[in-house]
């Protein structure tokens, strides 16, 4: 009994945080576009009894996904998004797993001291973060007037409102995610490994990259999901730091919610794009898991 | 059942409300003299909760999601209309408004439009929207002769590609940007013209300035236009107005002049309203009460430098507002502005896809 609870709370958990508001949002994108409160139709209509659920059922359609299809706006905000975020995940690793192995191998007493400056920028608002890079990225802002200053270029660089700046931003907010995990992964492996890597005969290069690599993949693994998922779908930082020519799945779902009122077809937007996500995530893990079956 | 929950959230987050006498007032970014809002509270007892935005669209979502916790809202007249036929507002009670007597019947005239006899909604602040500029940094890139006052200023190519170095801001609303265009192509069907064609002939503008265009956002064009990092903006003209007495506070040398522009100019209404749900609307009442007492209506337009529709409060503006051609129209300038009409779903769809490809070229 005990146990079941235990296994109990965490699918409950998915269930009230995940599957409930996914079921909602589905429904709304099988409804159609309605000028009334809430801006679809139809709605649960409780007193009409059975007779209004069959109602209900019959008006839905999926009208809203073939309208997706019919414009090439959405698979090319699709797109761009999946490449934006591919190469900021690819940045965020760059520069994250130095940072995660020089932790690792710092000194134990300095590891706290380490992972709290990792931490830190997350107690002020992420979107006081993000606005600050406008000030450093802009024509006078502070990075072109250091670059000015020493001399390294002679007019100012154009970086915000591009989609430099739009990579710099999410490499920058989503380092933390990159970290913590690889660092988990390197801070558990065994020191002696390494050591009789190099007894055998391995150079110190080939010893990391065949013992430490391997071992870490999973943190990278982990690490690479949380910031993929999340900059696939970022609003925030391309609407703040991009120019209006950044095409990104969040904007265009943005457009259809406000601009559009459309909530339908906003929603099936986003059932297309956790579509687009779930999939690749749920091969790769059943590849993993056959990895493991026939390792051992 | 999503409606009940969000009428319980509302209810848990704002159940203390009517308890402490709090009212909540959702208005335009930098639009009202902030002296009003505490002098509201010393008047009335009433803990005034001020919020901002600074898009129509953020406030139609929240009043169609219901549940907004807001007991005064300040939609413009096209989305008030839309949003009159949601049912997302509740008729004014007359009888807790004795200030009414003191609004404007011209302005009243023309906002009949949108909401006929004023059933849902009262005028707070309307305007034009049309061309700021820079006149030093636009005379040097165009000379003495510029046409300041034109839309040909913007969306002439020749004009636009020689301001493109000084930049050039544009509002982040179609709703706003499409009858202008219209109304620089000479469009027959008029600048309120939503046909396909219409759309074609606005796009076919917009796009052949496109190259030229810095920014398009719908507020920051006041700092960039005080501070002389933008020649020109097409605007509001109060925010307009607004920079231009920043630059001239912070003496740098910049001047900035508003134009309707002389093709004619959209005028447009921003109405104060209640939400149908609104969790204190008894307060409601005394808040647009007190904005359409002559005295505070008066401070506010004074500070924001926009008209508004309160005709006994025109003798306690300053000179510099109530004497400015570009506030205060006069008559001939009055006959020159139009109004537009809200975009049904179909159409807005059209408007926001057109205004995609505009922005982003796909």
């Amino acid at each position: 009994m005990r146990r079941l609870i235990v296994i109990a709370i965490p699918y409950l958990w998915l269930l009230a945080l995940f599957l409930i508001p996914f079921v909602i949002v589905v429904k709304i994108s099988l409804s159609d576009v309605a000028l009334a409160r809430p801006p679809y139709f139809p709605q649960w209509d409780w007193s009409a009894g059975w007779q209004g659920i069959r109602d209900f059922f019959a008006e839905l359609d999926f009208e809203n996904f073939i309208f997706l299809t019919s414009d090439d706006l959405y698979w090319k905000a699709y797109l761009s998004s999946a490449k934006i975020a591919l190469i900021s995940t690819f940045l965020t690793l760059l520069v994250g797993f130095p940072i995660a192995y020089g932790m690792a191998r710092a000194p134990e007493h300095w590891r706290p001291t380490l992972m709290m400056l990792v931490i830190l920028p997350f107690w002020t608002s992420f979107l006081i973060r993000v606005y600050s890079w406008m000030g450093i990225l802009s024509q006078g802002g502070l990075l072109n007037s250091l670059l000015l200053s020493i001399g390294l270029i002679s007019e100012p660089l154009t970086i915000l409102n591009t989609d430099t700046a739009v990579y710099i931003g999410i490499v920058y907010t989503y380092l933390p995610f990159m970290i913590l995990p690889v660092y988990a992964a390197l801070e558990k492996l065994d020191g002696s490994l390494l050591e009789a890597a190099e007894d055998l005969g391995c150079s110190r290069l080939s010893a990391f990259w065949l013992v430490t690599v391997p071992l870490s993949r999973a943190g990278v693994v982990a690490g690479c999901f949380l910031v993929f998922i999340p900059a696939i779908g970022e609003f925030v930082i391309p609407s703040l730091l991009g120019g209006s020519e950044t095409l990104m799945i969040g904007k265009v779902l943005y457009e259809e919610f406000f601009s559009n009122r459309d909530w339908p077809v906003a929603s099936a937007v986003a059932v297309v794009l956790l579509l687009i996500l779930v999939v690749p995530i749920v091969l790769f893990q059943r590849n993993q898991q056959k990895q493991a079956e026939a390792e051992a | 059942m999503t409606k009940t929950l969000i009428t319980l959230t509302a209810a848990l987050a704002f159940g203390s409300a009517a308890v402490a006498e709090e009212v909540h007032v959702y208005n335009w970014s930098d639009y009202i003299d902030e002296e009003l809002l505490t002098k509201f509270e010393e008047e009335t007892g009433i803990e005034l909760v001020y919020d901002v935005f600074d898009s129509n669209e953020l406030l139609e979502t929240k009043m169609l999601a219901g549940g907004s916790g807001y007991d005064v809202v300040v939609p413009t007249g096209t989305f008030l209309q839309r949003q009159i036929m949601a049912g997302a507002f509740q008729p004014l009670d007359n009888s807790k408004l004795p200030n009414r007597e003191n609004m404007w019947d011209v302005i009243q005239d023309r906002t009949n439009t949108y909401d006929p006899g004023g059933e849902y909604s009262i005028n707070y602040m309307w305007g034009t929207t049309g061309i700021g500029a820079n006149v030093g940094l636009v005379t040097e890139a165009l000379g003495e002769d510029a046409p300041i006052g034109s839309l040909a200023l913007i969306f002439d190519p020749a004009n636009a590609e020689k301001l493109a170095d000084c930049g050039i801001h544009m509002l982040d609303a179609p709703t706003e940007m499409i009858p202008a265009a219209l109304t620089y192509a000479g469009w027959e069907g008029g600048p309120d013209d939503k046909s396909d064609e219409a759309l074609a002939a606005a796009e076919e503008v917009l796009t052949a300035v496109r190259p030229y265009i810095q920014k398009f956002h719908s507020s920051e064009y006041i700092n960039a236009l005080a501070n002389g990092d933008i020649c020109v903006a097409f605007g509001w003209s109060g925010d307009i107005l607004q920079a231009r007495d920043r630059a001239a506070e912070a003496d740098n040398g910049v001047e900035v002049v508003y134009n309707a522009p002389s093709e004619g100019a959209l005028m447009w209404f921003d109405q104060m309203a209640i939400p149908v749900d609104a969790p204190n609307p008894d307060a409601a009442h005394k808040f647009l009460n007190f904005i359409m007492d002559p005295e505070n209506m008066a401070a506010a337009s004074n500070y924001v430098y926009y008209a508004n529709g309160n005709k006994a409060s025109q003798e306690f503006l300053v000179e510099d507002v109530i004497g400015d051609p570009a506030i205060y129209p006069d008559e001939a300038t009055l006959e020159n502005l139009y109004t537009v009409t809200p975009f049904g779903p179909k159409e807005q769809r059209s408007l926001t896809r057109l205004w995609t490809k505009v922005k982003s070229g796909t």
